[in-house]
């Protein structure tokens, strides 16, 4: 009972609120988490050409880097509007403004990393016969991973957090919660969404945390360089 | 496209600039609360950063700090502060959020801008006999300006973007105008303030480039 009258007094907490929308809190969620995905994987997509052709040189360094530093400079509230009559009120617009969003971010890790090889680890492979793609796959594409990842991090919690913006045209995930709620001031509908939106932003770091170690074991060996080294190595050898 | 067009004439129609809700109060206002937002965050984040760095200590709480506020969405921190008293208050709530958002990458950049100025150097000057708050004046502080810079500048920038967002829980700023267009399905003027808005954080980021390029200790020395 003390639960329902939660909802009348417009407490900031409900745990009532929580149970009669689920539905509703749920669907914010997949779609924010959707726009966030597609958004991000076309951003990563396109940012890796874009840092493969930046590093042919500073005829192309320049522009591309440039380019994509100026688009991070418009504010979103404008970039969704400025790709308003292209797109119309549509998902793909809110997804195309975080993908431009997230080019800043990922051309330059991406490049960071792919500079950051040893060129070593580059002249052995050559020498060992490796061509240009397979070099780029085998050995460079591991060896940035670090940095590559670092950026993905980066460039995910922020669009986890400006994917609320869209709510502009109502493709906002957990950002249309909050803007319904704001004229009749529903506090538990704002903070609830808030929260959520913050719990994905860090559960998404986390799993691209665990994806990293996942993909680059042997960083985590050399982390661990110390009496129990020896066993470590082993045990990923017999593993 | 008949929207740029439509945009222009939005823009070039004096009655679109006066009055209450016309473009140049809306100017006025974004500029306003961007400028007061900045000196403040700076105020605040500044001597805390560079005294920390001075010290070479608590820099990891900083860069912590500046990760977390990628992860907090603007809009809901605004929200958030419309269903309190401070929605009363005028300008305040954008004022807030906006030096929330804008001490981490001027406390991030100060900090790490400070200690990473090369130790040799300080070791040298210590050496050669200058005092904690000389070596900070004259050695410490040139050599991180052009990091310090980059965090007022990327802090500048999010103040801006971050102040055309107020206009989604009502408050003032450049985006009323854009907020105010979705209301009555006018694309033209949508537009039209997002140009606007757009075009005033570009202005905002190249001023501090150039006030950045203008003031650089290490230029003047070379000059001289």
């Amino acid at each position: 009972m003390a639960g329902e009258n939660c909802l009348v007094a417009n407490d900031w907490i409900c745990g009532e609120y929580l149970r009669s929308r689920s539905q509703e809190l749920t669907d914010a969620t997949v779609e924010h988490i959707w726009i966030t995905a597609v958004s991000v994987l076309i951003g990563l997509a396109v940012a890796f050409p874009l840092a493969l052709l930046a590093r042919r040189g500073r005829h192309f360094a320049g522009p591309v880097l440039g380019l994509t530093t100026v688009l991070y400079t418009v504010p979103s509230l404008a970039m969704f509007s400025l790709l308003l009559p292209l797109f119309g009120l549509s998902a793909a617009l809110v997804v195309t403004g975080l993908v431009l969003y997230s080019l800043t971010i990922l051309v330059r890790n991406v490049l960071a990393g792919l500079e950051a090889v040893p060129p070593e680890a580059k002249e052995a492979a050559k020498g060992m016969g490796y061509g240009p793609a397979r070099l780029l796959w085998e050995v460079e594409l591991p060896l940035a991973l670090p940095a590559l990842m670092a950026g993905l991090r980066i460039a995910t919690v922020s669009t986890v957090a400006l994917t609320t913006v869209g709510s502009l045209v109502g493709k906002g995930g957990l950002g249309n919660l909050i803007e319904d709620a704001l004229p009749s001031l529903f506090k538990a509908q704002v903070l609830t969404a808030s929260v959520l939106c913050v719990l994905l932003a860090v559960a998404a770091d986390l799993l691209l945390l665990g994806v990293q170690r996942l993909l680059t074991p042997w960083t985590r060996i050399r982390a661990t360089a110390g009496p129990d080294r020896g066993a470590l190595i082993a045990k990923v050898e017999a593993g | 496209m008949g929207v740029v067009g439509d945009a222009w004439t939005w823009l070039t129609t004096g009655s679109n600039w006066s009055g209450e809700s016309g473009a140049a109060h809306r100017l006025a206002e974004h500029v306003y609360v961007s400028g007061v937002a900045l000196a403040l965050a700076c105020a605040i984040a500044l001597p805390v950063a560079l005294y920390l760095g001075h010290l070479g200590k608590g820099g990891a709480l900083a860069v912590n700090i500046s990760n977390v506020g990628r992860a907090v969405p603007v809009f809901a921190v605004l929200a958030l502060f419309m269903l309190t008293p401070l929605r009363n208050s005028g300008y305040w709530p954008t004022i807030i959020a906006l030096v929330l958002f804008a001490v981490p990458p001027l406390l991030t950049n100060a900090y790490v801008g400070i200690t990473e100025v090369d130790r040799a150097v300080v070791e040298a000057a210590r050496g050669m006999g200058m005092s904690g708050p000389q070596l900070f004046a004259r050695v410490e502080l040139p050599l991180a300006y052009p990091l310090i810079m980059t965090g007022l500048r990327s802090a500048a920038v999010q103040v801006v973007a971050t102040a055309s967002i107020a206009a989604m829980v009502g408050l003032g700023g450049l985006g009323r105008i854009i907020t105010a267009g979705f209301n009555t399905y006018d694309t033209a003027q949508v537009f039209a303030g997002a140009v606007l808005v757009a075009g005033l954080a570009l202005v905002a980021e190249g001023t501090l480039t150039a006030l950045d390029r203008l003031l650089s200790p290490l230029r003047r020395r070379r000059r001289a």
